[in-house]
């Protein structure tokens, strides 16, 4: 049961990354070039599509905390971490900086992979590697 | 590249957003893609079936929406291979050491209002639009 549900979610989100064009790296792009403001060439596609997930997110979490527990297994693992520290900083900065210069970030690269192209295997094996070593330096810190 | 459409940009979220809904009710599981990945590089144990399972979906989505006939958007990867690989090493560096990418702290931590996924949001963001602006309009742009 565990594993169909988290099946069927995942299908829904790489449904919904590709129903929002977010698996067009061109258009993130675009959305991220605030230059484009200004030129008139701005492309707000990223913003709507993060106010229609959270709009669907919130509730889910809100009943979630309420619930207190899961429908199936046992206990919830939602994150707990309150500081605002350097590692949350600078991992973000990192990643940004990576984000900027292709367009990917982790979701959309991996649905991305369904459409075939070279560049996107190419980008998602790099990140994997990235991952690995956090896994075997700092993660073990 | 399609012109911008908000009502596939919000149906596309909303679907993001169901899915972060369904796995935290359900499972009590934050779909948050990077965590899921970098989980997955850890020994094999009780929470790996799931995160497999839900990472197929990723994949699986987009071929089924091809596979039902709906037109599938394009994809333009612009980059070198090595501009692919530095984006790939620092989107999965950055992700790991930053707790979260877009769907971790961008959709799920703003959904639970953590102050946390709010600033490392503003930071992924700002950076990633300050790299795109460079790209874009900076050295020979």
């Amino acid at each position: 049961m565990t594993l169909l549900i988290a099946l069927v979610a995942g299908v829904v989100f790489g449904i919904g990354l590709t129903v929002s064009q977010m698996v067009d790296p061109a258009r993130v792009q675009g959305f991220l070039d605030v230059a484009g403001l200004w030129a008139g060439t701005w492309d707000p596609t990223l913003a709507f599509v993060m106010a229609g997930a959270l709009a669907l997110a919130a509730p889910g979490f809100w009943l979630a905390r309420k619930r207190g527990a899961p429908l199936v297994g046992e206990r919830q693992e939602i994150p707990t971490a309150r500081a605002i520290d350097r590692r949350l900083l600078l991992g973000a900065a990192m990643f940004g900086i990576g984000w900027g210069l292709v367009g990917y970030c982790p979701g959309p690269a991996l649905a991305g992979l369904a459409f075939g192209l070279r560049e996107t295997f190419i980008f998602v094996a790099a990140m994997i590697a990235g991952m690995g070593a956090y896994r075997w330096t700092l993660e073990k810190l | 590249m399609a012109p911008f459409s908000p009502v596939d940009a919000l149906i596309g979220g909303a679907l993001i957003g169901l899915s972060a809904s369904l796995l935290v009710v359900a499972l009590g599981r934050v779909a948050g893609v990077s965590g899921i990945m970098g989980g997955l590089l850890r020994p094999w144990g009780a929470e790996s079936g799931w995160r497999i399972a839900f990472l197929v979906g990723f994949v699986a989505g987009p071929l089924l929406l091809g596979l039902l006939g709906f037109d599938l958007p394009s994809v333009t990867v612009s980059g070198s291979a090595p501009l692919l690989i530095a984006g790939g090493l620092l989107v999965g560096f950055g992700t790991r050491l930053g707790g979260g990418c877009t769907s971790g702290h961008g959709v799920c931590g703003l959904a639970r209002l953590s102050p946390r996924s709010l600033a490392a949001t503003a930071v992924f963001m700002v950076t990633a639009a300050a790299v795109v602006f460079v790209l874009r309009h900076g050295i020979g742009g």
